[in-house]
């Protein structure tokens, strides 16, 4: 098969001899049937017998122009659902020392637990058998059946004892704040086990996209993307999730962090007079955060003037938090080098292309 | 030092404050099972009348769920934000070491002890509450009196 680079998606020049890991990059089930050698046979004549074609997603239509990156779709299914594809046109281009898997099959919009469980369990076999096995580059992301967090517990010890696993992912529209008490063997697991808590853009919850209710275009959904974000860190650090668990961290995925500077501030002030009803939040909500949240940059929110970007990251205070992504196979950027903010000091350009990642992932 | 002698000590039983204007300050008088603080009122924070805020206690927790209640009606909360402050020390909880209100030391005087310098003004006394106006001593009573 010919070599399928693509134009302009690349590693830049000026990055040559760096380290590079890009943590935000999706594999994509090409068919449900790609499942049946890892699910039982139960679910298997489960899913023939009833003539479920696939797990649909809303998240946004599946030809919204400029969404996925012009040739990564392959001959068969959809974009991302190649190892082939992703070796031609990511990895081996971009010259990444590793690349962190993120599967966003739509397992959180199944009513039934078991039924969801079975499914998470056999997409992260695949993800492990089919691409982290294949390519040593790979790290892997665990899906969790969120619908029942017993369950979801189960799943991230499944995944601690494949060490390619170094997170689990829920979405960030979850069907309700993700730091509230019921979620919390999620995350005792993930402490004992070591693996970032993952919270990944989209949701199939049914709970609309913004909090006054659906929006009409699409356009709206997409600018919209942080505001669950904001929500789900909230909830993370008023519920004591790291009290609780000293050791997690917490990683956005594709949400965005320019607005998180004037959340810390709103949080830290209010904070001051409410914290009373929180009195395990012992410390202003900016440090904890600070502490155990980091965040992919892809996609940037680009500024016509760069210094404004440069200046926000200023304001996040710590130089540790931000991790390199490209969000492949989706297109957020034009030139490669505009992948980074421009006009960062080399150090922090080197601590976002691989050494936060690193240090997040314990990479090595 | 000035003292001013502000209000009787059956005035502001347990509990129960009394805010007075003297030195040209509004200051608030609390008596906190039994003892007597004075302490600005002013909030550090955004200059709300603080004394006018509820006394609670401060909710401390070692992991969450947990609420261990310490101090009741030891702690005023500023009713415009809700930042806490011991009512003894004027401090704040959440940053003792910068943000506190002034707190004025307090004593009990026996108006037995008041009466016998009739003259307050020449015994180190200002009369209170009010400026310009006479407090007026009575043997068998207690005072309580603020130094500013």
């Amino acid at each position: 098969m010919a070599v399928q680079q693509l134009e302009n998606y690349a590693r830049p020049e000026q990055w040559a001899g760096l380290d590079l890991v890009d943590t935000d990059v999706h594999i994509n089930l090409d068919n449900l049937r790609s499942l049946f050698p890892y699910l039982e046979a139960r679910w298997c004549d489960y899913i023939t017998e009833s003539g479920m074609g696939g797990l649909a997603s809303n998240l946004y239509p599946s030809n919204a122009p400029n969404l996925f990156l012009e040739g990564s779709r392959p001959d068969q299914g959809p974009p991302g659902s190649s190892l082939e594809l992703l070796q031609q046109q990511l990895l081996d281009p971009w010259q990444l020392q590793y690349a962190i898997l993120n599967c966003t099959y739509a397992v959180d919009s199944v009513h039934n637990d078991d039924f969801a469980a079975a499914l998470a369990r056999a997409l992260n076999r695949w993800q492990l058998h089919e691409w982290l096995e294949q390519d040593p580059r790979l790290r892997g992301s665990a899906v969790l059946p969120l619908q029942n967090p017993a369950f979801a517990a189960k799943e991230v010890e499944w995944a601690a004892q494949h060490s390619q696993f170094v997170q689990v992912t829920v979405p960030s529209r979850s069907r309700e704040p993700l730091g509230r008490r019921g979620f919390w063997p999620i995350y005792d697991a993930a402490q004992r086990a070591g693996l970032v808590v993952g919270v990944q853009a989209g949701g199939l919850s049914g709970n609309p996209v913004t909090p006054v209710g659906w929006a009409t275009y699409f356009v709206e959904d997409y600018v919209s993307v942080p505001l669950a974000f904001q929500a789900q860190l909230m909830s993370f650090v008023a519920e004591g999730v790291f009290v609780q668990y000293p050791e997690l961290t917490v990683a956005t995925i594709e949400g965005g962090f320019s607005w998180l500077p004037p959340m810390m501030w709103r949080f830290d002030k209010d904070w001051k007079g409410l914290r009373r009803e929180v009195p395990w939040v012992e410390r202003p909500p900016s440090e904890v955060i600070r502490d155990h949240v980091r965040m992919t940059i892809a996609p940037l929110d680009r500024p016509d003037t760069p210094e404004f970007l440069v200046e926000v990251i200023d304001q996040l205070l710590r130089d540790d938090m931000l991790m390199f992504s490209t969000d492949y196979p989706q297109a957020h950027f034009a030139n490669s080098a505009d992948s980074l903010p421009e006009g960062i000091s080399g150090d922090l350009q080197t601590k976002i292309m691989s050494g936060n990642a690193h240090a997040t992932y314990r990479l090595g | 030092m000035t003292k001013y002698v502000v209000a009787t000590v059956d005035e502001i039983p347990p509990g129960r404050r009394k805010v007075v204007e003297i030195a040209k300050r509004s200051i608030g008088v609390f008596n906190v099972k039994g003892n007597f603080y004075a302490i600005r009122n002013q909030c550090p924070h955004g200059g709300g009348p603080m004394c006018e805020g509820v006394t609670s206690g401060l909710v401390r927790s070692d992991k969450p769920g947990n609420y261990d209640y310490i101090m009741r009606g030891e702690i005023i909360r500023c009713p415009w934000h809700g930042w806490e402050f011991e009512i003894a020390t004027g401090q704040s909880w959440f940053d003792p070491a910068k943000t506190k209100v002034k707190a004025y030391a307090t004593d009990v005087e026996s108006g037995e002890a008041l009466a016998r310098n009739p003259e307050l003004s020449a015994a180190g006394f200002q009369p209170g509450p009010y400026s310009g106006e006479t407090y007026e001593v009575e043997v068998d009573r207690d005072y309580v009196i603020v130094n500013i």
